[in-house]
């Protein structure tokens, strides 16, 4: 009996070694595609434990440099302050590009407006343009939604778009590309930019200077505001992180990432 | 034998009992810590009273009166709705309801306290904040109108609670005294129960506005974020403890964004202890009148 249960108590504790845990953290642009590709890859890899976590690029790369997540998923490249950082703490953060994006304009279904150059964004976001009637749309404030600095989507939007001007301070200001999506679609006024994962029905996607925000215009590089997603690991990986970092650029976590939304790396899919 | 025993168990008690006093204390000093050193940056004064916080901006700009008006102006929302909320409550529990009724009424409004701050959130980001908009046809619901109603929300049971509790200490040989020299029920509660029991619904408001004040998650998602100093009610606003919640995140460890947040913590933890001293204050004067001990 007493055997028994040494035996029970030694295969409780050491169940937990036998599953690898995986932490991922980051960017809520690529949370949708981290959430699902390792959603499959825990099916086909029963013994691997993957727990994925939003909180925006900048959380996610602080978090692998101090070491309490494995992958940094970010939509912005890593910022030279940030290497830094992870040099001093012993740590050598390689990217893996997983996908293509582009940060798509939205606004309220009801608003007639459908195309804007980006000089005319960059107007709405730094200064106090107030009418939607300046642009040629309705007569109706402006409702200026922006993503909180901890947003990879807002760093790239602020360097692209800005040129690293200030939006303008009264600005609504979301923590998630769903918060902003979702505030858009109820809000009449609103003008916002989201992943391209986040578009829905519920949201009219303007064009930028012209160009829709769609596959082909952002892989031949047609779409003005175009990104890369990232992976970040400590180190070229090994184990269970090189095996899920494989599977997402495989065909099959490719095809996850178009059916996300998002733009596939390999043009042929 | 049994002695050490029992002085044992009553050193673990007191090790137990000044362990917050030590928490208290450390995080005094990490505040302080962390916080004083942006202040070789900018002066205390732009700090508190510059007018644009734009931390990751280059160059940046830590002006948090935005922020702190922005605190005030939703506490001071949360407090139009609490007082009356609580405070009547309290009073119906206390005085007109049956047991049959406080035996509902209580656990309920105890349950309303135990609600996570999340689903306050949720409920104002999804219902009242579109509810609002439309009825008042604003450009966005999210505004301090919305935080205001939803923190008063949240901070009622608290002063409700608090306030019953101060009812009930009232002696009952005032009520008997005021029965007794022909004072009717209107007349005993308002001259001799509520004036009794005062400066325990003041404290009982006042922990109310610390709760509202402090509250994190639902004013992230409801109060819009906007740094502005608000001119309306219907203006988003980026009360303090959104801003650190949502930008603690991103600032490097070290940085000047770091020690910006963490002097905003600071000032956060300055207003909150000023309103629990003057809690405490009020509720031991309210004892002393009352002829209780301490």
């Amino acid at each position: 009996m007493k055997k028994l249960l040494i035996a029970v108590l030694v295969l409780n504790l050491s169940a937990p070694l036998f599953a690898e845990k995986v932490v991922l953290e980051g960017s809520t642009t690529v949370l949708p595609i981290a959430q699902k590709a390792a959603e499959v890859f825990m099916k086909n890899n029963p013994s691997a434990d993957l727990s994925v976590r939003g909180g925006g690029s900048g959380v996610g790369i602080a978090s692998i440099i101090d070491g309490t997540c494995d992958i940094a998923d970010a939509s912005r490249a890593i910022k030279p302050a940030e290497l830094e950082k992870a040099a001093k703490r012993g740590r050598d953060l390689k990217a893996h590009v997983i996908a293509m994006d582009g940060i798509t304009h939205i606004v309220h279904p009801s608003n007639t407006i459908t195309n804007l150059s980006r000089a005319q964004i960059k107007e709405i976001y730094t200064s106090r343009a107030a009418n939607w009637k300046k642009f040629g749309g309705p007569d109706l404030k402006i409702v200026v939604i922006s993503r909180d600095s901890a947003s990879g989507t807002f760093e790239a939007f602020s360097e692209i778009v800005l040129d690293k001007k200030k939006v303008r301070p009264d600005a609504i200001m979301q923590a998630s590309n769903q918060g902003i999506a979702s505030i858009v679609s109820r809000t009449p006024g609103a003008i916002g930019y989201v992943g391209l994962g986040y578009i829905s029905p519920s949201v009219k996607i303007l064009s930028v200077d012209g160009v829709m925000p769609d596959k082909e215009a952002v892989l031949k590089n047609k779409y003005p505001i175009s990104r890369p997603l990232f992976m970040y690991t400590n180190g070229t990986p090994g184990g269970t992180i090189k095996k899920f970092i494989d599977f997402v650029k495989s065909p099959e976590g490719q095809k996850i990432v178009s059916e996300e939304g998002f733009i596939g790396l390999n043009p042929k899919q | 034998m049994n002695k050490k025993k029992e002085l044992a168990i009553k050193y673990l008690f007191t090790a137990l009992a000044f362990a917050s006093l030590v928490f208290l204390i450390g995080i005094v000093l990490v505040l302080f810590k962390e916080a004083l050193p942006i202040f070789t940056k900018v002066s205390p004064g732009a700090f508190l009273f510059g007018e644009s916080w734009y931390p990751t901006a280059e160059p940046p700009e830590f002006g948090i009166l935005p922020l702190i008006l922005a605190s005030l102006w939703v506490t001071a929302g949360a407090l139009v709705i609490c007082v009356p909320l609580g405070v009547g409550s309290a009073l119906y529990l206390h005085e007109l309801a049956g047991p049959r009724q406080r035996a509902v009424l209580k656990p309920v409004i105890e349950i309303l306290a135990s609600v996570p701050s999340i689903i306050y959130g949720f409920f104002g980001m999804v219902i009242l904040a579109p509810l609002l908009q439309n009825s008042f046809d604003l450009p966005i619901g999210l505004c301090v109108l919305t935080t205001g109603i939803i923190l008063g929300v949240m901070a009622a049971p608290t002063v409700a609670s608090i306030s019953e509790d101060a009812l009930s200490y009232v002696p009952r040989s005032f009520r008997e005294a005021s029965f007794a020299v022909g004072a009717d029920r209107w007349q005993t509660l308002t001259k001799v129960i509520i004036p009794a029991a005062g400066s325990g619904i003041s404290t009982a408001i006042i922990l109310g506005m610390s709760r509202a004040i402090g509250e994190t998650m639902t004013v992230l998602m409801v109060a819009g974020g906007s740094a502005v100093i608000p001119r309306s009610i219907f203006d988003p606003v980026r009360p303090m403890t959104a801003a650190i919640a949502a930008e603690m995140g991103e600032a490097p460890v070290g940085s000047d964004h770091y020690h910006a947040l963490f002097a905003i913590a600071l000032i956060l933890f300055l207003i909150t202890f000023v309103f629990n001293i003057a809690a405490e204050f009020i509720s031991r004067r309210f004892r002393l009148k009352l002829g209780l001990s301490r």
